[in-house]
């Protein structure tokens, strides 16, 4: 263990740089906290999100060391190899200062994906029956957990190369709605992901999956969506 | 910069489709110079013969070979992902993509002990 | 890449899976037993099964190609989606007509 590391972060805009930090090494040590030490004792004007800071929340999520990870759950002593850290923004996302993302067009995608729950119910009529062990729900189960961390659509080559697609986020979402029986919207959302920059866009790179830390599944999710629209539009439901 | 991004990516996965992606591309370069090759029969066998014996040459028996990678490693890639697309899905998706390689370089070596 | 685009390039992928095993078995055959010109025309010349054969197989990947390339033209390249695949387009016919003529040349007698 080095009793200093050297912590290169990413300060400004998107035409900023890395700067250089030497910080404290300490035992059960997280990059959070080392951000968190270069912003209170080092430079104040260092600008980064954070909430929970106990892996619940994904405000935090960085690259870190050319991946993207929450850095409240990434401990420093697994990943600073040669006692050396680089962080920066997430990737895919405008940088809005240091490492401080954008991310208005990740929840723009969610809604142009139409993963948003359509009901079908009002709350004068009964509660849903819903049973935990169907096919259906069981998938939507698996998939349900996303907590828009960002770090799938970072990760993402394809979002990476091709401006309209949607990324795993919110086609994972879509997909948890179209496997829900209240919803009553999933016409216009498999109308919504059958085009440019919709689930067939994905290549299965399966980065996504790899990286979750929620251990969801979009490669599986998105899998299965173009299974649904795949059908959808060979029985004419939707179209091209 | 380049190196910085390529660190995550350096996943089997994600090499499998780099792999796929780039052999296909390779493939579709080739196939018009080999519809044309084979066009060479409209002008009789005669002209057919000297383009196979020109191909005898060894650069281009190696260069068969590669094409026989290719062609075998897109093929192998594209029915994982058809499975992936189709069928429920399975864990050992690693072990799928390095298996499309090696048998993909093993067809390429056979080949390549038969033609020499 | 579209649902309609989606189901062209995986169909025409399925359809040509089997046929690639067998031109990949027909490689190894030719390579081993050193065929002429003779050799091969003599096989494929007047046939019906190399014709139907070949000609599907020249048709599925002229536009399972096509497809990809327009991926790859899009998202490599700085062509939009819509340039993309005019270039894809012309890239299929291009594939389309060379195959034919290919088929034709080693399948008329």
């Amino acid at each position: 263990m080095h009793s200093e590391l050297s912590v290169s972060l990413w300060r400004g805009g998107e035409d900023g740089r890395y700067e250089t930090y030497s910080v404290p090494q300490r035992e059960n040590q997280t990059v959070l906290d080392v951000v968190t030490f270069v912003q209170r004792h080092v430079d104040p004007t260092l600008s980064y999100r954070f909430a929970c800071r106990v892996g619940v929340c994904g405000s935090c999520a960085m690259t870190v060391n050319g991946k993207p990870r929450w850095t409240c759950r990434t401990h420093v002593a697994k990943v600073a190899h040669g006692g050396r850290l680089e962080i920066g923004p997430l990737e895919n996302l405008p940088v809005i200062k240091d490492l401080a993302t954008d991310m208005r067009v990740f929840f723009e995608k969610w809604q142009e994906a139409k993963g948003v729950f359509a009901p079908t119910k009002t709350r004068h009529d009964a509660i849903a029956q819903i049973r935990p062990d169907t096919p259906a729900r069981i998938a939507a189960d698996a998939a349900i957990e996303c907590i828009n961390c960002g770090i799938c659509y970072s990760a993402c080559d394809t979002v990476r190369w091709n401006d309209d697609y949607f990324g795993p986020a919110a086609l994972t979402r879509a997909w948890t709605l179209v496997n829900d029986e209240r919803d009553g919207g999933n016409t216009a959302r498999l109308q919504a992901i059958a085009g440019s920059g919709g689930c067939h866009a994905c290549h299965s790179h399966q980065s996504c999956q790899q990286l979750c830390p929620q251990s969801l599944n979009p490669t599986a999710a998105i899998a299965g969506l173009k299974r649904r629209t795949v059908a959808a539009y060979l029985n004419g439901e939707i179209t091209a | 910069m380049i190196a910085r991004h390529l660190k995550h990516r350096g996943s089997a996965l994600w090499l499998a489709a780099i792999v796929h992606r780039l052999s296909g591309l390779a493939l579709a370069i080739f196939l018009p110079l080999h519809f044309l090759a084979l066009g060479l029969a409209i002008e009789g066998e005669a002209r057919l013969e000297d383009f196979l014996r020109w191909t005898d040459r060894p650069l281009v028996k190696f260069a068969e070979v590669a094409l026989v990678f290719l062609f075998t490693v897109h093929l192998l890639g594209g029915l994982r992902i058809l499975v992936i697309e189709n069928l429920d899905w399975r864990e050992g998706q690693k072990q799928l993509a390095a298996l499309a390689a090696a048998v993909s370089a093993i067809v390429a070596f056979v080949f390549l002990v038969r033609v020499f | 890449m579209n649902v309609r685009l989606y189901i062209w390039q995986r169909a025409t992928a399925a359809i040509m899976a089997p046929l690639v095993l067998v031109h990949i078995a027909l490689i190894f055959y030719a390579t081993r037993q050193g065929l002429s010109a003779a050799d091969v025309l003599s096989r494929t010349r007047g046939s019906i099964a190399w014709a139907a054969f070949y000609g599907m197989f020249v048709a599925a990947v002229s536009i399972h190609a096509a497809i990809g390339v327009r991926n790859v033209l899009h998202e490599w390249t700085p062509l939009t989606e819509r340039r993309a695949g005019f270039c894809a387009i012309a890239f299929g016919l291009l594939l389309a007509a060379l195959g034919a003529r290919a088929v034709a040349a080693v399948v008329l007698p």
